[in-house]
């Protein structure tokens, strides 16, 4: 069932898109090079961050400093059954994406994307946001600082994000 | 916050090759995955090219505003307090199928737009800084975060070397309904615990306050519809 809606998800997208299109008689191509040159600047707006963040993993990771880190949450970790490599990453999830990305990517290089800590790690990155970045912008903008219960309730969100993605990973 | 996690991942990462006198390691491990970082971007710039591409087909057919619509009856659910014709619905709608859709740059401004038209909505709410429970209930459900398609997860997939990119889509989709299913079954419990009503209608003027009661009970029949749409959604 996974596997299958894992296959159709984007190809019904673009079926779907390009029809809605074609029916409402849109110039679907003109409206394609619109979206595409935005996406093409997205890339080239958030290469420069990964470049800068992806070095500073790798140094990490290079100085052995990362496994080292990896080792001494092993024993929290272990408790809430969640795999050492993990730990940084879910950590670092809560306030950066892109930095995030940089251990994510990281995991990939060392383990590969189709291992469990990797699929682990896709999963998690997909199903969860930056919870204290989120909160600042947008409590930011209308000056709330009483934010009552959204801190508990957005790391609660997180953590059932997170246990799901080791389940679903380790099937 | 990222100035000081990005420097302390540098400077702790060369003090530590200092220490164990692994430095020269520690400038290739730098040199290597700047490479890395540009080789994964050329990956990423097809395919979120195209997605970005596709996207904006849809959105110019109207597939957003298709979308906001059918968000109505789950609005319902998950904001009773606010009558039908708040300012703020529209673009908590557009804010969260933009989410869902993976439009990022047209999710963050409606969002901010809602943020605004809720504060409006509570009492005293040029001095007030205490969040409504609209503003809680919106702002967790932002944060559980709402993307059915992670195209970028596929990008970085493919550039390093996955044998089925897409592979993680289905388990995200479900991973990503879990989440979101915590933070309605929390924001519910919250409600419940707190007085909903509390922050948000409590200290409102007499007149209003009825107003608001009546919508409630025009909008009850809508809930049930509403999580009948969902589950029936969920089975999908």
């Amino acid at each position: 069932m996974i596997i299958w809606m894992s296959q159709m998800i984007v190809p019904l997208i673009i079926f779907g898109m390009l029809g809605m299109g074609i029916l409402g008689k849109r110039p679907v191509f003109d409206d394609f090079l619109a979206g595409a040159r935005d996406g093409m600047r997205t890339v080239a707006e958030v290469l420069p961050t990964l470049i800068g963040l992806m070095t500073a993993v790798g140094v990490l990771r290079a100085s052995g400093l990362l496994d080292v880190l990896g080792n001494l949450l092993a024993l929290p970790a272990g408790w809430l059954c969640l795999p050492a490599e993990l730990v940084p990453l879910t950590l670092v999830r809560l306030v950066s994406n892109s930095a995030a990305t940089g251990l994510l990517l990281d995991i990939f290089g060392k383990y590969g994307p189709d291992s469990f800590l990797g699929m682990a790690g896709s999963i998690m990155m997909s199903c969860t946001e930056t919870v204290f970045y989120c909160i600042s912008i947008y409590f930011g903008s209308v000056k709330v600082t009483k934010t009552r219960y959204v801190i508990p309730g957005a790391l609660f969100a997180t953590a059932a994000g997170v246990a799901a993605s080791i389940w679903l990973a380790g099937r | 916050m990222l100035n000081y996690l990005w420097s302390f991942m540098i400077l702790a990462g060369m003090l530590w090759g200092m220490a164990t006198g692994s430095l020269d390691a520690v400038t290739q491990g730098l040199v290597d995955s700047a490479k890395e970082a540009v080789t994964l971007g050329l990956t990423m710039l097809g395919i979120m090219s195209f997605w970005s591409g596709i996207l904006e087909v849809g959105n110019r057919a109207g597939v957003l505003d298709w979308l906001s619509e059918k968000m109505k009856p789950v609005l319902g659910f998950l904001f009773p307090e606010l009558p039908d014709d708040h300012p703020a619905l529209k673009p908590i709608a557009v804010n969260m199928t933009a989410n869902m859709l993976g439009l990022g740059m047209a999710a963050t401004p409606a969002g901010l737009e809602a943020m605004k038209c809720l504060k409006e909505d509570g009492p005293g709410f040029e001095i007030d800084k205490t969040a409504t429970s609209s503003m809680c209930t919106f702002l967790i459900l932002n944060i559980s975060s709402l993307q059915l398609v992670p195209i970028t997860m596929v990008a970085y997939r493919t550039q390093y070397g996955s044998k089925n990119p897409m592979a993680v889509l289905g388990p995200a989709l479900a991973a990503t309904a879990c989440s979101t299913l915590a933070a309605v079954v929390f924001c519910k419990a919250a409600d419940r615990w707190q007085g909903r009503g509390k922050l948000c209608r409590a200290e409102l003027s007499g007149p209003q306050r009825d107003e608001n009661q009546v919508q409630r009970r025009v909008w009850e029949p809508e809930t049930q519809k509403a999580q009948a749409h969902r589950t029936g959604r969920k089975r999908l």
